[in-house]
């Protein structure tokens, strides 16, 4: 299914960009680009320990994909328990506030079961683990939203699971920890480091390590050794897949933007993937700008990073002088962690996506917008993507468009879990007497 | 093979033909602080360890269980920087004994690994055991360990198959580091027949020298690995000594009393 794509001259970046694709275009299509290199990002910077079953992994997974009882299963679950295909939403009053005549598509991951995208990488996987023969699963999780998703399948699928989480995170996130729970999973509180997802990502790999016959790695994004970043990215490239062919119905074109957040970048690059080979399409990632760039209290990778290595791959990471992962900020513990997917470090070099810092409050008065305006009230990661769109508005002229300009948003996740910190940041409760 | 100089080879040949295995033992480079961490390194020398492994600090060391991660915690927090690794390195070499830098690899990658191998080789090191490097990933660190004559340590771990022992025992340089059992450094009650396997496995692939590390931490256990290979590798029971003592004097003659009992343990394996 392709939208149809009108010819039309475009300004001269859109030009350039046609050269980039057209280029990279002779190697294969950007979409289906497979790892363990992205340009020179990703490989397996990993213990030798692990390297057996990230083989065994990767054949697994290639396995699956060649097999149509694979696929056919997963579609079945992503219709009668995801409750895919996700809706796409257009959001009028909302793109008022965008300006330059501008219309919003939401694309509704937040209505998924387990109230993000996460579901689909996880599903995924867990028929995987099925056929490996694994009995086991663990998993990092930061806002808690990976590690609901995985104790969901985990009792679906009658495995063992054991969730990491720094010891902040359940705290900030403790109605997830209870969700965890409740699903039968054994949340693990890590009381190390900076106590925040990459503790709990090297709690993860040490477990692995040690337990690695009987337990898969359940890894929530496109980041760590390969084969994940391909794999997850596979798995979450349904979003972009429906949502081309839900906004061709709708509108007959294909989008001049799409945004979405970036922390670890599943959900940007589930649905980036279904447009990166479209040069008309802009790729706008979103990162966590904290308190801002300079206040050094953010988790921009691409702003105030440099490649390196961390958990298995070579990327942008946020790291001091001598190679140490330095803390990050964010008000969403989804963005707050300091590497970002190797592919999302390779469009940024090829110049194929752009990623910007977006601060705490440009996110958290863009949640508030959306809630009044559209009533949904999205997760805060998810309001980094919106609030991205918003500040768009000013440059949309210099886009040179013949049309109206058409934007196609990732509402990855829903904003339950993150009703007590937008009750805080707004001051809504009743003072405590 | 026949590598001459600074590297550990020739003393883990020396003590083989003497019928005796290595104790190679590790301690964090600054912890309590960096001169206390070269004294420590010295006292371990003088009390019958062979060879050293330096670690660098690093803010994520998956490898390593909970004793070593809280000594590295401690090290970054009083400041410890990547460079004071070369300073320390001279100094500890100049006990005669082989120095190791045991580090995690994003550390070399931000130091430029050329200049890093420059800098190890003219402060008289031996060479790098890098937990987080497969040789899959190590082009230039292999090209920069030839330049300089560096010895390049690398893991196998008991999941490793027959074709990637044979491909680490090729690239390696000094000796192949084989993972006693599958997980991260610690003491552990006993140290399994799986180890034992893997060395045999390791040198029918090709390595000449293989030494064995995780888990091992007491004389009796020294005792059983040295009867099977060429080095024993110690890290948290001596990290232990420093963690538990309440001054670093005190650390340091714990540190030798465990040293020393490990040696012994050691040279006892074999007539």
């Amino acid at each position: 299914m392709t939208g149809h794509v009108p010819p039309r001259g475009g300004s001269a970046a859109s030009q350039g960009l046609h050269r980039a694709v057209a280029a990279l275009g002779e190697r294969g299509p950007l979409a289906e680009q497979m790892g363990p290199y992205f340009g020179e990002f990703g490989g397996r910077f990993v213990p030798e320990a692990l390297v057996a079953a990230l083989d065994e992994l990767d054949t697994a997974y290639h396995k699956a994909l060649a097999d149509p009882a694979f696929g056919a299963e997963l579609e079945r679950l992503h219709r009668t328990y995801t409750g895919r295909p996700s809706p796409l939403t257009e959001v009028p009053r909302f793109a008022e506030h965008v300006g330059g005549r501008a219309r919003v598509f939401l694309k509704r991951e937040d209505l998924n079961h387990t109230g993000s995208h996460k579901i689909n990488n996880v599903l995924g996987q867990a028929l995987l683990v099925k056929r490996m023969g694994k009995k086991r699963v663990i998993a990092e999780t930061g806002a808690g939203q990976h590690g609901v998703a995985t104790a969901t399948a985990a009792a679906l699928l009658d495995l063992d699971c054991t969730v990491y989480m720094g010891e902040e995170d359940t705290r900030r996130q403790a109605l997830n920890v209870a969700r965890m729970r409740l699903l039968g999973a054994e949340v693990v509180p890590v009381r190390i480091g900076s106590r925040t997802l990459k503790d709990a990502i090297n709690e993860a790999l040490r477990d692995w390590v040690a337990n690695v016959e009987t337990t898969h790695y359940l890894l929530g994004t496109v980041t760590g050794p390969h084969p994940f970043p391909e794999m997850v990215r596979d798995f979450h490239r349904v979003i972009g897949e429906e949502a081309r062919a839900q906004l061709a119905e709708e509108t007959g074109r294909l989008p001049d933007a799409v945004a979405a957040c970036v922390g670890g970048g599943s959900n940007a690059m589930g649905i980036f993937n279904a447009f990166v080979d479209e040069p008309d399409v802009r790729l706008f990632g979103f990162e966590a700008g904290g308190e801002g760039i300079d206040s050094g209290r953010h988790a921009s990778r691409f702003s105030g990073g440099a490649p390196g290595v961390l958990h298995g791959a070579r990327s942008y990471l946020l790291q001091d002088s001598d190679g140490q992962t330095l803390p990050t900020h964010s008000v969403s513990a989804g963005l707050d962690y300091p590497s970002v997917g190797p592919a999302h470090a390779w469009l940024h070099s090829l110049g194929r996506a752009t990623y910007r810092p977006v601060t705490d409050t440009e996110a958290m008065d863009a949640f508030a917008l959306l809630c009044r305006t559209e009533g949904i009230i999205p997760a805060i990661e998810s309001a980094h993507a919106l609030a991205g769109v918003l500040a768009l508005g000013p440059e949309l002229d210099s886009w040179a468009l013949d049309h109206d300009p058409l934007i196609l948003v990732n509402l990855s996740g829903r904003g339950d879990k993150d009703v007590s910190t937008a009750a805080q940041w707004f001051g809504l409760l009743e003072e405590d007497v | 093979m026949t590598d001459i100089g600074r590297g550990s080879a020739a003393r883990l040949h020396a003590l083989r033909d003497q019928g005796r295995a290595a104790l190679i033992g590790y301690l964090p480079l600054g912890y309590p602080d960096v001169d206390g961490s070269v004294d420590a390194a010295l006292a371990m020398v003088d009390a019958g360890v062979d060879v050293v492994e330096l670690g660098v600090p690093y803010t994520d060391p998956v490898m390593d269980g909970p004793t070593i991660q809280h000594a590295v915690e401690h090290a970054l927090a009083a400041g410890t920087r990547v460079r004071d690794v070369f300073g320390a390195v001279e100094r500890i070499a100049a006990s005669g004994a082989p120095v190791l830098v045991m580090t995690y690899w994003n550390p070399v990658l931000r130091y430029g690994v050329g200049p890093f191998a420059r800098d190890l080789a003219a402060a008289g090191g031996a060479g790098l055991i890098t937990p987080d490097l497969i040789p899959d990933e190590a082009t230039e660190w292999v090209a920069a360990s030839d330049e300089h004559h560096l010895d390049r340590v690398f893991l196998v771990a008991p999941s490793s198959t027959p074709e990637r022992l044979a491909m680490t025992a090729a690239a390696a340089r000094g000796f192949v580091y084989a993972a006693s059992t599958m997980g991260v450094t610690g003491t552990r009650a006993q140290v399994g027949d799986q180890a034992e396997r893997l060395v045999r496995d390791t040198r029918a692939a090709g390595a000449d020298l293989v030494c064995v590390g995780l888990g091992v931490s007491t004389a009796a256990q020294a005792t059983q690995v040295a009867g099977f290979a060429d080095g024993v590798i110690v890290g948290s029971a001596l990290v232990r000594a420093l963690l538990d003592a309440t001054d670093a004097a005190a650390g340091r003659r714990e540190l030798a009393r465990v040293a020393a009992e490990l040696a012994a343990g050691v040279g006892s394996a074999r007539g």
